[in-house]
């Protein structure tokens, strides 16, 4: 039937890619996306367990049943049966109970505030979307970028995340996660690339006309060397990035070409996060900051990272 | 401020070549429209049987054509985005400047949703469910013509904004802070704010009159597990939306109030936060998906049942699967933003809860299955949409068990996959599913069946299509292709983006098919007749009514005895017979009032958006003048006399008994 060669078509393709075009999330070069194309295979995997079967007999019932084949038993009051009723509800219970202690392990073992282990010190990356670029601030090298990202292999990243304006997502494929961005908050994320190479960045919130254009290079160097050497390059070659012209960068933009500041003011992302902040005076300061404080507890349970940083920062 | 407020002659887009092409169309066709029904003299049967009319019947067929028309204008928009997408590749900028393409991916949602979709549902459920519990109307018929009115307020205003000014360019979920005046300074928002404020007015009404209708007015003997599996799921899906629908009305209140008076509740600064418009919007936005599947899945059930000729297999597992889908959809909202930074431990009771849902769902399909076990199957349209939905619905379901892994979905969230999923199961699941009862109940409300011929090829270019226009998006997810993009730079996307554009083409020419299915049915409604009103040798009371039914739908109120009541007559022989005499039957007037509520609210509703205070005024204390006279008024009942009762009751059985014979 032409329904189940269009199921086949799918799955082919499906596996097709499962065994690897290229540079989308099932090639991945970073061990949370290996983790993650796995996870995904198994899962889909189990699923198809119950749906290869449910879709055969959907078409085998379908075709055997059929008003013509008066030779097959009719039951046309037939609508019970213990059995089946035990049946029916305990398959899928089983598959979901074994997803969901994957799901419970995986999630903890992907959460992407977790710093990743046995891989030595992290390199830390301050990260702001902005309308419509991405500006990465390394605090403890001292200098920023403006799409494209710099990083050596085979050592974990540290990105804190956060927007300028409107939200977006922080998002490499090719190295697993992505997490949003949203002004007056920070949001955390932990990818490593396993290999060097350029792998594409991009948005996966959509945030305005200039979306599309939020593209950059996530860059992993063969050595920690062309790191360095990369980030003397930058410092050599680039104008600074204070607060004053900071606002400038700010203003919204377009398929923005690559900029290096080869240094960078001290507190840049703090600034940018705490800016909502700005403008109140004493007593509503004093009140914002119990706002703050009650909402960071309501997010403890909600998102135990998400804001809490940013309000530490605030009450300092 | 200006008289008009903000509105000017500069509000209307005609540097845009598409949209003053769409409102030539829209002028002509509209003129003939006028100009026909005012040649055969059609104006006075227009206002007094159709738009003032209270009768369920008639306001589900209008409902089905406002959701039938803005199918068209919603997938006028999804073909444009496809055929964007098909263009601007590899770097080239296509046909559609991001100024014009957001609003179009934003308008193809809402309109999807809310005005395609809701209306469908609303509308089959409006014809049949009073139907199928033996009622001789709603509860309360004022208020369900007043909601139809809401509804079409609501898209009406969306549509206009074609003509004046633009429509939001945030995408469906309009998240803030882009939905916020420093970010969407133009009137684009606050269309999207007062459409959906107004409609989901009525459907939050229409959900309220259901659930009453449900509770106190089914014929006696009918127990609440006697009542037919459609009503049911319908039935679900009203407490969904009485229970979801005002979080929708509260949220985007709170949009008003940052956007019009300054406050900040999601604004970046003043304390707002843009999280808990998302976490509102989902826990109104997630229950709204179980809102419009439960009742596909309620008339699939009929469907099966009906065409093996058999009892539906597990009724009670059937509807208590409905349940425990309905309660659970109002815990999984998370899963909408796994990727906002939540905890681990958050994220994952999320995932697993949704998960959980894979298992009535499944125990649905199921019972489907043995449904057919050992009956006769026929090959009818309605059979086909729902074979075709067992199958599809079944990949979408997997596809979104997948998403709800919080680790898979850190990864897939937001790309093309998304898309492909919840395209899979709201086109697999809730329109497979409308369109089936469409073909299933149009001889009950039309009076003649539609053409077998032509709703075959609609469902198989339809499935076809589907499959070309949405597996290619699943493959694009996997290659790291996110959602809302205007054009794309990425050779390996190319070759899926042409596929999907084709897919796309396939599903026009089903929809083609379905056109041509109406007008050939219409032409040859003589031969197509349905005398009986039992055209499929139904199970459930509907079928006990003529087609189209009689206006008070059942002479005499039939007791109950079995889930499936009209077999179980039809058995003891208890049909067809016309009784001696007939008590006068108490039915509903005709009113102006919800028209007229309608034409104000949305007088409101544009005035609001344009800020044009005065008519504002004049256009909410009109609405609310002409509901308060509605409230007052006595003249709101007549009585069906015995004599016209015992002639219409005549004819039916006398057409029925000749439809038998024949």
């Amino acid at each position: 039937m032409l329904i189940r060669n269009l199921c086949n078509i799918a799955l082919a393709s499906m596996v097709l890619v499962l065994s690897g075009c290229s540079g989308g999330v099932l090639d991945p070069k970073g061990q949370i996306g290996i983790d993650e194309k796995n996870l995904i295979i198994i899962a889909t995997v189990l699923m198809l367990l119950v749906v290869i079967p449910v879709i055969v007999m959907t078409l085998y019932f379908a075709w055997k049943y059929r008003d013509t084949q008066t030779h097959e038993i009719y039951a046309p009051k037939w609508a019970h049966s213990n059995k089946i009723e035990a049946f029916v509800w305990a398959v899928p219970i089983l598959i979901v109970i074994i997803l969901g202690v994957i799901t419970w392990q995986s999630t903890h073992s992907l959460d992407p505030y977790k710093p990743i282990e046995g891989k030595g010190e992290h390199l830390t990356v301050e990260v702001v979307s902005l309308n419509w670029k991405w500006l990465f601030i390394y605090p403890e090298q001292g200098i920023a970028t403006v799409n494209e990202l710099v990083f050596p292999a085979n050592v974990p990243v540290e990105y804190k995340i956060t927007s300028e304006s409107t939200m977006n997502s922080f998002f490499i494929p090719q190295l697993g996660s992505q997490i949003y961005s949203m002004a007056g908050m920070q949001t955390k994320l932990h990818l490593i690339a396993n290999e060097p190479g350029t792998f594409k960045g991009i948005s996966a919130n959509y945030s305005g006309a200039g979306f599309s254009g939020m593209k950059f290079n996530a860059i992993a160097t063969p050595t920690q060397a062309d790191f360095d050497q990369w980030v003397s390059d930058v410092k050599a070659q680039g104008s600074s990035l204070t607060k004053a012209n900071y606002d400038q960068l700010a203003l919204a933009s377009e398929n923005n070409p690559v900029t290096y500041y080869g240094s960078v003011d001290k507190g840049l992302f703090h600034t940018i996060i705490m800016k909502y902040m700005a403008g109140m005076n004493g007593s509503r300061n004093m009140d914002k900051n119990k706002e703050m404080g009650s909402m960071k507890h309501l997010h403890h349970e909600m998102a135990e990272h998400s804001v809490s940083s940013a309000n530490s920062q605030g009450e300092e | 401020m200006s008289f008009l407020g903000k509105l000017s002659i500069d509000a209307i887009p005609f540097h845009e070549p598409i949209l003053v092409f769409t409102m030539g169309a829209i002028a002509i066709g509209g003129i003939a429209l006028f100009a026909l029904i005012t040649k055969y003299k059609k104006w006075g049967i227009l206002w007094t049987e159709w738009i003032t009319s209270v009768d369920h019947k008639r306001l589900g067929i209008m409902y089905i054509l406002l959701a039938l028309v803005m199918l068209f204008r919603g997938f006028s928009d999804a073909i444009m985005m496809r055929s964007q997408l098909a263009l601007a590749t590899s770097g080239a900028p296509g046909y559609l400047p991001p100024e014009h393409y957001d609003q179009i991916f934003t308008a193809h949602g809402v309109i999807m949703i809310i005005f395609m979709a809701m209306p469908f549902m609303v509308g089959l459920m409006n014809i049949i469910l009073p139907l199928q519990i033996g009622a001789r109307d709603v509860a309360f018929p004022f208020l369900n013509n007043l909601s139809f009115w809401l509804t079409a307020s609501g898209a009406i205003l969306i549509n206009m904004s074609l003509v004046f000014g633009e429509f939001a360019k945030t995408g469906w979920v309009a998240y803030p802070p882009l939905s916020e005046l420093t970010f969407s300074p133009g009137v684009g928002v606050d269309y999207y704010i007062w459409a959906l404020q107004i409609s989901g007015l009525g459907t939050l009404l229409t959900s309220v009159n259901f659930l009453v209708t449900v509770l106190k007015m089914r014929a006696p003997g009918m127990t609440l597990m006697k009542m037919p599996i459609f009503t049911w799921t319908c039935t679900w899906a009203n407490i969904l939306i009485a229970a979801s629908f005002p979080i929708l009305t509260a949220l985007l209140t709170m949009l008003t109030l940052d956007r019009y008076l300054g406050f900040h509740f999601f604004t970046n600064d003043g304390g707002g936060n843009a999280m808990m418009y998302i976490n509102l919007f989902w826990a109104w936005g997630h229950p709204e998906v179980y809102i419009l599947v439960l009742p596909a899945f309620g008339i699939f059930s009929e469907i099966i049942s009906t065409f093996t000729s058999k009892r539906l297999f597990g009724y009670t597992s059937m509807v208590y699967a409905s349940g425990a889908i309905s309660i659970l959809g109002f815990i999984v909202w998370l899963h909408h933003f796994f990727t906002m930074g939540s905890s681990a431990n958050v994220n994952s009771f999320f995932g697993m809860a949704t998960m959980v849902i894979a298992v009535p769902t499944g125990v649905k399909l199921f019972n489907w299955l043995f449904t057919i076990y050992r009956g006769r199957l026929q090959m009818t349209v309605p059979v086909m949409w729902t074979l075709g939905f067992m199958v599809t619905f079944t990949v979408g379901g997997m596809t979104g068990v997948l998403l709800a892994i919080p680790g898979a979905d850190y990864v897939l969230h937001n790309s093309l996959f998304l898309i492909a999923h919840f395209h899979n199961t709201i086109i697999g699941g809730a329109v497979f599913g409308y369109l089936a009862g469409f073909s299933f109940w149009f001889p009950k409300a039309m009076g003649f069946k539609l053409n077998e011929r032509w709703g075959k090829g609609a469902f198989w270019c339809w499935i076809v299509g589907f499959f070309f226009a949405f597996m290619p998006l699943y493959v694009l997810g996997f290659l790291g292709m996110t959602r809302r993009l205007n054009h794309t730079n990425n050779p390996d996307w190319n070759i899926w983006l042409y596929i999907a554009m084709v897919g796309a083409v396939i599903i026009m020419f089903g929809i083609i098919c379905q056109v041509i299915q109406l007008y050939v049915s219409f032409r040859d409604r003589e031969a197509l007749d349905d005398k009986t009103g039992d055209p499929w040798n139904g199970h459930t009371l509907e079928w006990a009514t003529s087609s189209p039914p009689q206006s008070y739908n059942f002479a005499e109120i039939p007791h109950i005895d079995d889930i499936d009541a009209w077999t179980d007559m039809k058995e003891k022989g208890q049909v067809y017979q016309t009784k001696a005499s007939y008590e006068p039957i108490h039915m509903p007037k005709n009113t102006t009032a919800g028209v007229f509520m309608g034409i104000t609210l949305t007088a409101f509703c544009f005035a609001m958006i344009w800020h044009i205070w005065w008519l504002a005024i004049v256009g909410l204390v009109g609405g609310i003048a002409v509901f308060i006279q509605r409230c007052y008024s006595k003249d709101v009942d007549f009585y069906v006399q015995p004599q016209e009762i015992l002639a219409t009751e005549k004819a039916h059985n006398l057409s029925a008994s000749k439809g038998i014979n024949a």
